[in-house]
């Protein structure tokens, strides 16, 4: 039997030991098992080396004499190097897809895969901007058929596709309405009626365009005080821009009231889409009297979030600014779809160009995958339970938590305030923070401004009822720690991320924006 | 529905918990008028085959430059990606995060923004790069703006080598803002005419290098003429992948560079999205738009990054805002900054060399059919040639054949002189084949 | 020492005077990490906005609280923001300025009114 192989007859502890402390240690060079410390790619030795075989060719140059660079400095990574580095930093990253995001105003809801998928079809994610029209009949007809859907979902009758993000959407639709005005001989208004609660990007967008923002209050039930805003309303005015649902989480119950007071003094109304997923499918903002809005594909229509973008915005318009939309536009020519990207005389209306090319059309792919997926009936279903979620975790959560407009039901993000942190040393920062430790991404904090210390929870309709659950089960654990004077448990929080807490001030005084 | 994991059951028990009786309940804000009962009039749900079955429809109708040979540039480039890129950009982690708000567990999406800022502001040449704007066109506009906001000043000198689309942009975001453009009309040489426009209310001239025509030009005494006179020279760069070649932006004396990133990381995906680099002097920092990620430390005194000096931006200046962007273009900024890693300087270099060659051998080829002038003094791998016949029909009629031949010029601008003008780009994908199929078929149409 | 409700504080020496922003102020912003001081030869009428003040979460404009002409300006600020936090009403001064009209000070409150004032906030 000399040749056969031997037996293992070495056993091993194969059970923890129970004398060991274990809660205080710390590895020896500073990293934490799995979860590794990763250098900068500037900090690797060799610049030399790189993870694309190309062939060494010479050049003969002369025409670009004067003209070529020897300062090149980037370092190179062969591929299984930068697999691990980027692999590694990964797991430094919350994401969607490990646990409840819930960003209030922001929408992380799932991303599905098909729409990834789709997106790489070579016929959709391998063509050109400037290929002949007649080679790109699919992707205009495509971008028809998004077309379609946004304005059948919103009930208006034209869309201009090409802005590139909610922002972007934002001033697309400020430059049709100040291109209306002008084209009407009423290029004096300039005044833009913004609720104190509105999204940053709001007044911000409206002072780019040369507007004054005029700040409108809000009632104690966190709504547009319609009697504040017409006493603001004088014949200078130019648009009011609102969020609806608002940022406060609730419907504007007179936002049919405000649109005609707004159109009676010959001004449009630009509504903030951002939170189009709370009514989607159930209320079309065409029959609330907007003018134009924007849609955050990557918000309602689920186009990922990509650690901040890409996004795409495009804007719905009403009849009486859709001639002013930004070219190019998709339109039906003699042998199929073309693109029309210029103005061809000067006197059309429109505003010129967003953006080079045609807009985000790999967001296009994600979004109309999305809604065919979803179908009419899905969408309808995606906006009421979203609502639902809301409502479960502001049911669920406001006997320990304050709620600063507890009156009614809120749409699709609760939001609570710090008054029930009062005299705890525990502040909305810290609480959120403590989140992380138990493996939930922070809710949004201090906005809307409006609200002291606001905490904005959004679930989204992706969220099972069983992570609800859990989710309020943590944070009603955690309201209890606070409420009991457990302050460490915060102020030190996150303790088990990453990284802890950042000093932003040293950031910020000694700004290091590159390596070396 | 397979998106949705609520089921009927949990819908009621959690509208108990709510002490509501329906869905409906939960809606009553929404005004009469605009309550609907039933769905609106589109198609009802459908599973992933039906769904892929309808975009694969989608995409049959499109010819696809992977299955013809390809020439076409002007703005957007087809370049090989290395697999490693879209494998680590559809990880949960990168794909499925949001703006890194929480740094605390955002470390792997900050990391990546320092490393692509130093990767931006190494590859232009400049002192500081900002975590991308949304693409190149619009990052140009930001600079005309950012120069307003620097000089004072109200005017902005458009060269005749800018790409239309990215001048057509910029007039509309400085006019938006008041900011008065003066463009020349299109040429493929002679940037320096931008120099007769500088008056005393110029706040910057921008000027493209390699143009839209392919040629390639030193700005150096641009940028001293203009700044002598109090403007800032701001460089677009519509072809990243000429900076592995060409002297940077940053060497020729560019106060602020706005370039289209697509070339490196990031398919064509029939114009967008795109990412947008931009970077400039130092001593602009402070005026700069987008987001910003820096170096710091955490509460145990290790190395982390966080955004910062996010006072600039719309959600603390609201109106005073130095832009109004929120979303920008970070996973298309992540793909780059892979992409570029994996390159380093010898591969961005050789794949640079072999981009000249291509490009310099369909010219030397294209140079050789009768008729065809090839009007490019010195390029990269784009140039212009003038065919013995209007372009657009030429392009028609290759692409029946199978060939996407490149960009008329007459798809820009319809002024007679460049009716007969195509601009064509020769990248590594191009082959010998695919460079004597076009010639042949070429010699068939002309 | 003169104070705004907008938490100016503005001391006068003959015929200049230093200008800054109150420590209840400074407390409030947090950590102050930028701050953005005004042209020497500026001219400032009560109430214009002539400075920021800059914390990493939150940006202020300092409002003059006298008319006059900025004739030196805190050149320690720009690379040390944090005197502000420091020695708000000392070292963090923001402007010196020459005052055009001394009547304007009449208006401002004294320490004692100042601090009743910040009571009812």
């Amino acid at each position: 039997m000399a040749d056969a192989p031997k037996m293992n007859s070495v056993g091993r502890p194969t059970a923890p030991a129970i004398d060991v402390e274990t809660t205080s240690f710390k590895s020896l060079l500073g990293g934490r098992g799995l979860l590794q410390d990763e250098k900068l790619i500037f900090e690797w030795d060799d610049y030399s080396r790189t993870g694309v075989d190309f062939a060494d060719i010479a050049i003969d140059a002369s025409d670009l004499d004067g003209l070529i660079r020897d300062d090149l400095s980037l370092p190179g990574l062969t591929e299984p190097e930068a697999v691990r580095h980027y692999v590694r930093l990964s797991q430094k990253n919350h994401a969607i897809d490990l646990a409840l995001y819930p960003l209030g105003s922001c929408t992380m809801k799932h991303n599905p895969r098909l729409n990834e998928k789709m997106a790489r079809l070579p016929g959709l994610g391998d063509i050109h901007p400037l290929q002949p029209v007649s080679t790109v009949q699919g992707a205009l007809r495509l971008m028809d058929s998004l077309a379609h859907w946004l304005k059948t979902l919103t009930g208006m009758p034209a869309v201009a596709l090409t802005p590139k993000a909610g922002a972007n959407g934002e001033l697309c639709g400020l430059l049709a309405i100040k291109a209306a005005h002008e084209a009407k001989g009423q290029g004096h208004r300039r005044t833009v009626l913004v609720p104190s609660s509105a999204h940053g990007t709001n007044p911000a967008t409206a002072a780019f365009v040369g507007y004054t923002v005029r700040e409108i209050a809000q009632t104690a039930d966190g709504r547009v005080d319609l009697e504040d805003l017409k006493s603001k309303i004088d014949d200078g005015i130019a648009a009011i821009m609102l969020t609806n649902p608002n940022t406060c989480g609730l419907f504007e119950r007179d936002i049919i009231a405000i649109a005609d007071a707004i159109h009676a003094a010959g001004a449009y109304f630009y509504c903030d889409g951002a939170n189009f997923n709370a009514i989607v499918g159930r209320v079309r903002p065409g029959d609330l009297g907007v003018d134009a809005m924007h849609i955050n594909l990557h918000k309602t229509f689920s186009t990922p979030h990509g650690g901040g973008g890409p996004g795409a915005g495009p804007v719905v318009l009403s009849e009486a600014l859709a001639p002013y939309a930004p070219r190019p536009w998709v339109v039906a020519g003699e042998s199929g779809l073309v693109l029309e990207e210029h103005g061809e005389d000067a006197s059309q209306a429109n505003f010129g160009r967003m953006c080079a090319f045609h807009g985000q059309m790999g967001m296009y792919i994600r979004a109309l995958t999305y809604m065919l997926s979803h179908g009419s009936d899905g969408l309808r279903q995606v906006a009421e339970d979203a609502v639902l979620n809301a409502n479960y975790i502001k049911a669920s959560l406001s006997d320990v938590m304050s709620v600063p407009f507890p009156e009614g039901p809120c749409m699709h993000e609760a939001l609570f305030d710090d008054r029930w942190l009062e005299n705890t040393g525990v502040t909305t920062l810290d609480f959120a923070k403590a989140m992380i430790d138990e493996g939930f991404h922070p809710m949004t904090m201090y906005f809307p401004l409006v609200v002291h210390g606001a905490m904005l929870i959004e679930p989204t309709e992706t969220e099972s009822k069983a992570e609800l659950d859990r989710f309020v089960a943590v944070l009603k654990a955690l309201a209890e720690a606070a409420l009991k004077g457990d302050v460490n448990r915060f102020k030190g929080a996150p303790y088990l991320a990453p990284a802890k807490r950042l000093d932003e001030t040293r950031a910020a005084r000694q700004p290091r924006l590159t390596y070396g | 529905m397979r998106y949705l994991p609520l089921s009927d059951t949990d819908r009621a028990s959690m509208l108990d918990t709510i002490g509501v009786k329906s869905i409906d309940d939960l809606f009553v804000d929404v005004p009469a008028p605009a309550r609907r009962d039933g769905t609106v009039d589109l198609p009802k749900y459908a599973g992933e085959m039906e769904v892929e079955a309808q975009l694969n429809a989608f995409a049959a109708e499109n010819l696809s430059p992977s299955k013809a040979p390809f020439f076409i540039g002007a703005g957007a480039y087809r370049h090989h990606i290395p697999a490693t890129v879209d494998h680590i950009i559809q990880r949960s982690e990168f794909l499925t995060s949001y703006t890194p708000y929480q740094p605390e567990i955002a470390q792997g999406t900050l990391q990546v923004l320092f490393e692509f800022q130093t990767q931006v502001a190494r590859l232009t040449g400049m002192p500081v790069a900002n975590a991308s704007l949304y693409d190149g066109s619009t990052a140009a506009a930001e600079g005309v703006l950012m120069a307003q906001r620097i000089t004072r000043r109200n005017k902005a000198v458009l060269s005749g080598g800018l790409h239309p689309h990215y001048r057509e942009t910029i007039e509309t975001l400085a006019h938006a803002v008041g900011i008065e453009t003066e463009a020349s009309a299109l040429q493929v040489d002679g940037e320096a005419e931008v120099l007769q426009h500088i008056d005393a209310n110029t706040a910057c001239v921008v000027v493209q290098t390699p143009n839209l025509f392919g040629t390639a030009t030193d700005l150096t005494e641009i940028a001293k003429a203009a700044q002598a006179a109090g403007a800032l020279l701001i460089v677009v760069v519509t072809e990243v992948m000429s900076l592995g070649l060409l002297k940077s932006p940053g060497e020729m004396g560019a106060d602020v560079v706005a370039v289209e990133g697509q070339s490196i990381g990031v398919p064509l995906s029939f114009g967008g999205p795109y990412v947008g680099l931009f970077a400039a002097k130092e001593k602009y920092l402070r005026q700069m738009p987008g987001r910003l990620c820096g170096e710091t430390v955490d509460a145990d005194g290790e190395r982390g990054f966080v955004l910062t000096l996010s006072t600039r931006e719309q959600h603390i200046r609201r109106d005073k805002a130095t832009s109004n962007i929120c979303t920008n273009s970070g996973l298309c900024a992540l793909a780059f900054s892979i992409h570029l890693s994996l390159l380093g300087q010898t591969g961005l270099n050789r794949v640079a060399r072999i981009n000249y060659a291509k490009a310099h051998a369909l010219k030397a080829e294209l140079a050789k059919v009768a008729g065809v002038e090839v009007v490019t003094p010195r390029f990269f791998n784009e140039f212009t040639v003038k065919l013995p016949k209007a372009a657009d029909a030429v392009v028609e009629a290759l692409a029946a054949k199978g060939i996407l031949a490149g960009v008329p010029v007459s798809r820009f601008d319809k002024t007679p002189e460049f009716a007969n003008h195509l601009i064509v780009a020769a990248t590594e994908t191009v082959s010998d084949a695919d460079i004597a199929a076009l010639i042949s078929a070429l010699k068939e149409v002309l | 020492m003169k104070f705004t409700k907008d938490h100016e504080w503005v001391e006068v020496t003959g015929e200049t005077a230093l200008v800054g922003i109150t420590a209840y102020a400074a407390n409030a912003l947090g950590d102050v990490v930028f701050v953005e001081v005004p042209d020497v030869g500026k001219a400032l009428k009560k109430g214009d906005s002539f400075a920021v003040v800059e914390s990493v979460k939150a940006a202020s404009d300092v409002y003059a609280p006298v008319s006059g002409e900025v004739v030196e300006a805190n050149n320690e600020l720009p690379n040390s923001p944090d005197l502000v936090n420091a020695a708000p009403e000392g070292a963090g001064w923001i402007a010196k300025v020459k005052l055009s009209d001394a009547s304007e000070l009449d208006s401002l409150m004294d320490r004692a009114a100042y601090e009743a004032f910040l009571d009812t906030l």
